[in-house]
Parts: C-alpha cells; structure tokens; sequence
C-alpha cells in the first residue's frame, strides 16, 4: 500500500463515496448482509472440543448458537450446504503489516506513544485477501526499527466496512511492539549513530524507559495519595509504559536469539511484567524451556512456518520450531507478518506435520486458539464453541490438504469471502494517486514487501540519515 | 561405508530399527566433525514400490535397481541383482527428482550479507559472469532443500540487463563441475522492466516508462554490438591469416553462442505489457527459437500471444500475490493452468534460495488452481528436463536414466507426506539438514531448565 498521510486518506475517503456505484458497493460493503445462518452437513473442525461429522452450526446475530447434527434452521435464516466440506475457526494472523498506512515511527529509539490503530486503512484490498484464505482476525502491528516501538491494534478483518474503527476489536487487550537484535542496531547504532547499536544497548535502553515508567508511576501514585503537591506532566509515552509495567499492555517482542530472549524475560522479570509474546523468535526452540517457565503462564512465541536465512540472526534456525516450542509446553503461534503472505496460512500450519509430525488439531491450534490466547481474544474467537463470535472458514477438503480451497469466510455470521461471488477487482476505491493500474514486477521475494522495517527508510532519510535497501531487513 | 547406507540419525528411529533389522546392518558411531554426512552409491535395489515412472505411467508394484549414477533397470518383475542392497519399499511411492526451473540456490547464504551473496555482480552488461563459478557446493541450504525430492535446480545471476549464465545443477556433489547437470548453461537477459519492484517504488508512470525506453535501448545497442562482435569472429575464425583480431570484449564473446544460435536465452518478464515486447524483440533479433521465459507472473493475461510464439515458461513462484491489486486473489496460483490451456509449455520455478523447498508445495497450489495434479508433476518433472534439454537424463525413472528419485509415504505435494530416502546420481543422500539436526538436539534439550 501507498502510505496515505491523514488529509489524503480523508481526500481518497470522499472520493470513493463520490465514485461509488451504489449496487456495486453496497454489495462489497456488506452492509445488510446476513448473520443468521444455518451452516449445514460439514466436518466441523472445532479445535477446542474435537472433529463432528456431518455437523451443523447455528449462527444467530453473529454468534454461535447452537453446534450439533441435524439442527433445523429458525425462520428468517439462511441456510448453506457445507457437505463435503470442511469448517474450522476463523484463522488468526498473530503478526501481520496490512490495514494500516504507517508501519514504523524510526525517529527515535522509544515510541511507545504512537499506534498503529490511528492509521488503520480499511481499504486496504490485503484484508479482502486475508478473508480469502480464511483470515478473521489480525493483530497488526508497529515495525521493528525501534527497541519499544508503538502500540498495535487486533482487528477483525471486516473488509467492506469503511470506518477505520469499525475494525478494531475493542475488547481485546492492548499490546506494545519491542524489538530487539539486528532491526534496532541498524536503524538506530548504524543508521544514526546513536544507541543502541549492540544487544547491551538494546536492552538497557529498554531497561531505562522501563524504570522512568516507574517511576513516572511513583509519581502519579505519590499525587492521588497526597503525598506531592502536583502529578507529574504528562507523558503519553510513559502512560504506555506504565501500562505495561501494570500489566494492561502486554508486549509483543520482535526478536530472533536465544541470548536475547533470556535477556528480555530478565528485564521484565525485573520489573514484575508476568505476560509477554515473542514474535519470530526463530531461536525461540533453543530456549523453550525457559519460554515455558516464564511468569505466571509462560511466555507466548509466535513464530514462521519456515522462513530463515533472510539475515545472520536468522541463519541457524529450523523450521521445527513451531513443533520443539509445541513439544516444551510453549503457547505457540505461527504469523505471516507481510502483506502478501497472509492468504495461506492453513498450509504453513500444515507444514508442522513434515516439520516435526504435530498432530492435525496442534497443527490447527496454531492458527487460531492459540493466537487468540496471545491476543486476548479467546473468550470471543478462535474455536468453533456455542457463544463465540461466528469467525468460520469453510474449506473444499481438509484445510491441511495442499489442495484444499477457500470457499466461505464469515467474520462475526457475516460472509465476507464467498468463492462463488468473488469477482476479480474486489477494491472498495480507486486510490487517485496511483490512476494508472500498475503492475508489480513478478521478482517477487519477501524483501519487496511492507513489514517490520518498512518506513525506516523514509523517516530515516527526512531526518538526514540515508539507510540504503531498509526494505532488505524486513522482519 | 555401509554405516552412511542408512540416514542414521533419522528421526524415525523405529522406522530405522524396522529397516536396518531387515537388512542387516548396524549403526556405525556418528562422526560429528562432518559439515555434512556424505552419499554411498549401490547397487540399490528398491523393491514392491508403487513407481511413478512419468506423471503418466504409473508402476503399482515394482523394483529399481540403482547401479553406479543410473537406473539399472525398473518394471513390475524385476529381479534384485545379488550384489544389491535391498530396500524394501512396501506402501511407498517413487517420484522422479523434483526439478526447480528458477532458483539462486547455491549462490547466496545470508540474504542480508552481501559477503555471503555470489549472483549479483555489478553492472548492466554482465554476461560472461558464469552462475556455476559461484556455487558453493557446501551451502547449508542444499541439504535444506533435498530432503523434499528436489534433486536439481537452474541456479541463476541477477541483476542488470544481461546478468550472465545461468546452469542447471544437481544437489549433491562436492565440487561445481560434479553438480553441474547435463553440462546446461542459460544465458540470462533481464528484460526492461514496467512494473514496479515493490511498494516502496514509488516512481511515477512517466518516469517507469523513460527509464524502460533507455534500457531497451541500451539492450538493441548491445545486441546490435553483439551481432557485429560474432560476425568479425566468424571472419577471423575463417582467415585467421589475413583478418586481425578484434578488441578482446569479454561480455560480447560471452553472447556469441546466443547470436550464433547455439545457446537458449533465458529471459525474464513478467508485467503482461514486457512480456509481449519481449517476444517482439526475440523475433526482430531472430533468437525467438531460442528463448525460455522465465518469472511471466502476467503470463495469463497473454497466454494466447505466448503460445503463439511457441516460447516455452517458467513460472514462478507460484505462491505468491497477484501483480495488481485489482486482480483477483488466486491470479498468480491460476497462472500455469491459464497458460497450460493456452497451450504453453510450463515449468514452475520457485526464484528462492533458502526455500527453494517449498517447490512441491508450489506445485500443489499450481495443481489445486486448475493445472491439476499430472500436469502439475510434469511441470517439475518431465517438462523442465525437455525445456534444458536433458530429457535423455532426468525427469522420469527409466533404464538409462540418472538415478535422481526419492521414496515417499504418500503425495510427494502434501506437506504431511515424509520423504523416506532420496538418490541422487546413484547416491543416495542422508535425509539430515541443519534444520532436523537442530530437531534433534533441542526437541529435548539437555540440560533442560537446571544444570
């Protein structure tokens, strides 16, 4: 996506309203589509609570309400013929990039006040290919140029709604990204000459902003209580911080070894933080046993099905990963981080079978319960349970099978991927910058993409800093 | 030497203690100080196989035997030699050597280290750079990549108009001459590109399109420069007494074999409107029988024009976005299937080094979006050895053949199928790589969390 600064997201906003064929948009905005259905005759892959044959779901106002055989649909529902065919929870994107305009604030080492969730782009056509491979839900996140870097947003991928709020999943707990190794050195110890440019700086810069929260909090806490005449001035970097010191926010860490792994759990071990996710963390398996043992409940890693190599901290990784994490007790995810990639990931959960002989339902649990653990978000998401949100993707045969294809993706009993009205151009506008339809050039690797680091290359340079290739770094 | 017969740190070790009880053998202690564990050549005989011999032709039940680097003999009643060594392979399906028709395996080991990266050389009019110069026979990404059934790879230059020559290279070898399949060599043009190179491009049309006339004017400048460099070297060649030699032109005496028709060009196009300019060119040069395209991710959109100039495509990667964001999802997974409707030759390609692996997975996608599963196994098969010109040595398990094959429990595109052995020019190859050595020291991790 092009970034869009405010004022021509809200330029691009009018014109689309503008533009718009009424049939045509009503149709793709879904504003009066359905959430009451009858989904008849499938195997239902629960995850939680094991396989049905020749199941039936009953949606009601977008939840499920009923899970059984043979159930008859209420009046005013529609129904749908899924025999054959495979249901399992809507899929859950633990780290991804799409939806949003800005990736990464690579203006200074701690950013802790900026949000990804102020610049959520509901037109970004990525989400309409996420639902097209069964993607429900995303936790979309801040980039990786900065030690604390800003605050991400989980969202469900509502793509027809075109109120960037309406994405947002409010309930969910909110969640700071951190970044550690190669990404914050670059950008900051190489690209600006200022620390960190080592893992020790990453972590004592992370150690410092952590204790002025602290104390930033005595503070506050001094104030209400009397015993200071004024609050501190207020800092909504530190109010973040403070957050995460509380608890409220957990932190998503960017990270890949083992040696700053353990230094991150140190840290907030140190501070009392009990909840923390490690995202990548491709050498998450040499320490699982410590990722387990972390906190209260463990540390969390999501994790890629396969990707290494792409720098020297990914180089002695494997991708057993997932199944060693699976295996050592830690509550494991796998992501797909770039906009792109986020249309297959029942075969990256599928790839767990070679990489380490997972079963089909741990294969599964990496893709939905266990990331709406991460995030927050199990109570509503990520099973097929009576009472949660109706997130279902229906799939042509197992969704483990390579040859298994999206046919239906209902966010909240809504469908808003159906295979049989899916017609080529599924753009809600037309962005007036970019009039001539352009086509990307195939080379296509993983370093042409809009993840972790993208943006660094363009703060960097208005700050007078030149970072040459800082889309080559991505993750 | 018979200990390496088996993979002996397999992680199926009732698997293994099933077999090696079969046969005979005992585990040997492991030699830890080995980059990597080496092949043992046969004779093999692999027996009560189902074989795939072609996509088409399908043995339900029968033996190979693997003799020095070929297939000795294959069929339904074939007789174990004496001196074999016997691999029971009931239940098991034979596959031919996979084929990747597009990688850069072997030429780079750390994306991001430009230390470590061998297929970029600098300049627009690189030609004579030879790929198989560069190829580390000891990349930790071949065994990565092998342990799928992926036995040989075109591993490729990039970058500027004429990056230089492409080779077709087997996976398992210690020096870049024995990897060095059926003596293919490709040389690579880059052709001028109009599409963007990824979201931060933010040229403007305008510019895209100046900065394409000047490369193609620039690339009929060099071949103009390339036509008049071969014709004086015929003239020499045919009075070397009389003529003198020209100015030495590396690059131009690396394109000669292209201009005199004796080699393919391997070029790469891939936005609908370059593609179609691309084939325009290759016919004003009079090299068009000579060309191979490669990447054509907008290959649909001209499939019709592409199986008109009778030019055969490697496709790829497949999985990957489609090229404008107001086509449909699954455009880029349709691809081969449109264009093999058309009637186009495909091949399919993965562009990648690490995960050159994920080729069958490729291919399963390719087979799933309407290619479907035959002609999908071709594509990495039989149809790439036709396309290099090595059909007569790889591709499909027959007499004579080179013993490229690898046994499976099931559909060699599934991702829960295992790949139980692999050969490779008669060897046959240690199912272990860096990723399931780590497997095995950390699934379990001693010490654990005291020490």
């Amino acid at each position: 996506m092009t970034a869009l600064s405010p004022f021509r997201l809200t330029a691009c906003l009018l014109l689309a309203s503008l533009l718009a064929r009424p049939g045509v948009a009503q149709d793709r905005l879904r504003a009066d589509a359905p959430n009451d259905w009858l989904i008849q005759d499938a195997t239902v892959l629960t995850v939680t609570n094991g396989t049905i044959e020749n199941g039936d779901i009953l949606v009601r106002d977008g939840d499920i309400a009923e899970i059984g055989q043979d159930l008859s649909a209420p009046g005013g529902v529609q129904t749908y013929d899924a025999s054959g065919e495979f249901v399992m929870p809507g899929i859950i994107d633990a780290h991804q990039h799409f939806g949003i305009s800005d990736v990464n604030e690579a203006t200074n080492p701690v950013t802790a006040e900026v949000g990804v969730g102020d610049v959520l782009d509901p037109y970004d056509v990525s989400l309409y290919r996420g639902l097209a491979g069964g993607v429900t839900a995303a936790h979309v996140m801040h980039g990786s140029a900065n030690p604390i870097g800003g605050r991400n947003e989980t969202i469900k991928l509502r793509y027809g709604a075109t109120n960037p709020d309406a994405l947002k999943i409010e309930a969910a707990p909110r969640t700071v990204k951190l970044a550690l190794g190669e990404n914050p050195t670059r950008v900051h110890g190489e690209g600006r000459d200022i620390q960190p440019s080592t893992r020790m700086g990453v972590e004592q810069v992370i150690r410092d902003a952590l204790t002025e929260a602290r104390r930033y909090q005595e503070a506050k806490d001094a104030y209400q209580n009397g015993e200071r005449d004024r609050p501190p001035e207020h800092s909504e970097r530190l109010e973040v911080l403070a957050g995460v010191l509380s608890g409220d926010i957990i932190p998503h860490v960017h990270s890949y070894r083992a040696d700053e792994l353990m230094m991150l759990m140190n840290v907030l071990e140190d501070f009392g933080v009990q909840d923390v996710v490690f995202q990548h963390v491709n050498e998450g398996f040499k320490v699982a046993p410590e990722l387990a043992e972390f906190g209260d409940d463990g540390a969390g890693a999501s994790v890629f099905s396969d990707w290494w190599a792409y720098k020297f901290e990914v180089y002695y990784s494997t991708a057993y990963n997932a199944a060693i994490l699976t295996e050592n007790d830690v509550l494991t995810s796998l992501n797909s981080d770039i906009p792109g990639e986020q249309r297959d990931m029942y075969l990256q959960a599928a790839k767990t079978k070679r990489y380490g002989d997972l079963t089909d339902t741990e294969a599964l649990k990496l893709i939905t319960i266990n990331p709406a653990r991460q995030l927050g978000i199990a109570d509503r998401t990520g099973s097929i349970e009576e009472g949660k949100d109706a997130d279902l993707a229906i799939f042509s045969e197992h969704p483990l099978s390579v040859y298994t294809k999206p046919q239906r993706t209902y966010v909240d009993g809504v469908v808003r991927f159906d295979h049989e009205d899916d017609p080529d151009d599924m753009r809600l506008r037309v962005d007036p910058e970019g009039t001539v339809d352009l086509a990307r050039d195939g080379a296509y690797g993983r370093t042409d993409a809009n993840s972790c680091l993208h943006g660094a290359f363009l703060q960097a340079t208005e700050s007078g800093v030149t970072l040459e290739d800082a889309d080559q770094w991505n993750h | 030497m018979l200990s390496f017969f088996f993979d002996r740190r397999s992680i199926r070790p009732l698997g293994l203690f099933a077999v090696l009880l079969a046969t005979g053998l005992v585990l040997a202690p492991s030699s830890a100080e080995a980059q990597k564990q080496p092949g043992v050549q046969g004779p093999f005989a692999l027996t009560n196989a189902q074989i795939i011999q072609t996509p088409t032709d399908t043995i339900d039940t029968g033996t190979i035997v693997i003799r020095d680097e070929t297939i000795a003999a294959v069929g339904p009643n074939v007789t174990p030699p004496d001196d074999a060594r016997v691999l029971d392979a009931d239940g098991r399906t034979v596959y031919p050597g996979l084929i990747d028709s597009g990688t850069q395996l072997g030429l780079q080991e750390v994306g991001s280290l430009s230390e470590t990266i061998d297929h970029n050389e600098i300049g627009d009019l690189t030609s004579n750079m030879e790929a198989l110069t560069a190829v580390n026979p000891n990349s930790v990404s071949i065994p990565v990549t092998r342990v799928h059934g992926i036995t040989t790879v075109l591993t490729e230059p990039t970058e500027g108009l004429l990056p230089g020559v492409a080779a077709l290279v087997s996976l398992h070898g210690y020096t870049p001459q024995q990897m060095h399949e059926g003596g293919v060599e490709l040389t690579k043009l880059d052709y001028p590109s109009t599409g963007r190179y990824g979201p931060s491009d933010d040229r403007s049309p305008q510019a895209i399109e100046k900065e394409t006339k000047k490369a193609l004017d620039k690339l009929n400048e060099v071949w103009d420069k390339a036509e008049r460099y071969a014709q004086i070297d015929s003239a020499v060649a045919a009075e070397p007494e009389d003529r003198r030699r020209p100015k030495y032109l590396p690059s131009m005496q690396a394109l000669i074999p292209v201009v005199r028709g004796e080699r393919p060009l391997l070029i790469e196009a891939n936005t609908a409107s370059d593609i179609s300019s691309a084939l325009d060119w290759a016919e004003e040069r009079g090299v068009i029988d000579q060309v191979i395209l490669s990447g054509a991710l907008e290959g649909w959109r001209i499939a019709d024009e592409i199986a008109a100039a009778d030019v055969p495509v490697l496709v790829g990667p497949i999985m990957q976005p489609p090229s404008r964001d107001s086509d449909r999802y699954d455009k880029a997974y349709r691809n081969p299937a449109l264009l093999h409707e058309a009637g186009v030759t495909v091949a399919l390609r993965t562009n990648n080094v690490e995960n050159v692996r994920n080729l069958p997975f490729h291919a399963g996608f390719a087979a799933s979006h309407g290619l479907g599963k035959t002609e999908a196994l071709r594509a990495v098969t039989t149809t790439p050895a036709e396309i290099f010109g090595v059909s007569d040595r790889i591709g499909t398990i027959e007499e004579g053949k080179r013993a490229n094959l690898f046994v499976t429990d099931g559909d060699a595109f599934q991702p829960a199928t295992d790949v139980e052995h692999l050969f490779i020019d008669g060897y046959k190859v240690p199912l272990e790589s860096r990723h399931s050595k780590l497997f095995e020291e950390f699934l379990n991790r001693t010490p654990g969390l005291e020490k």
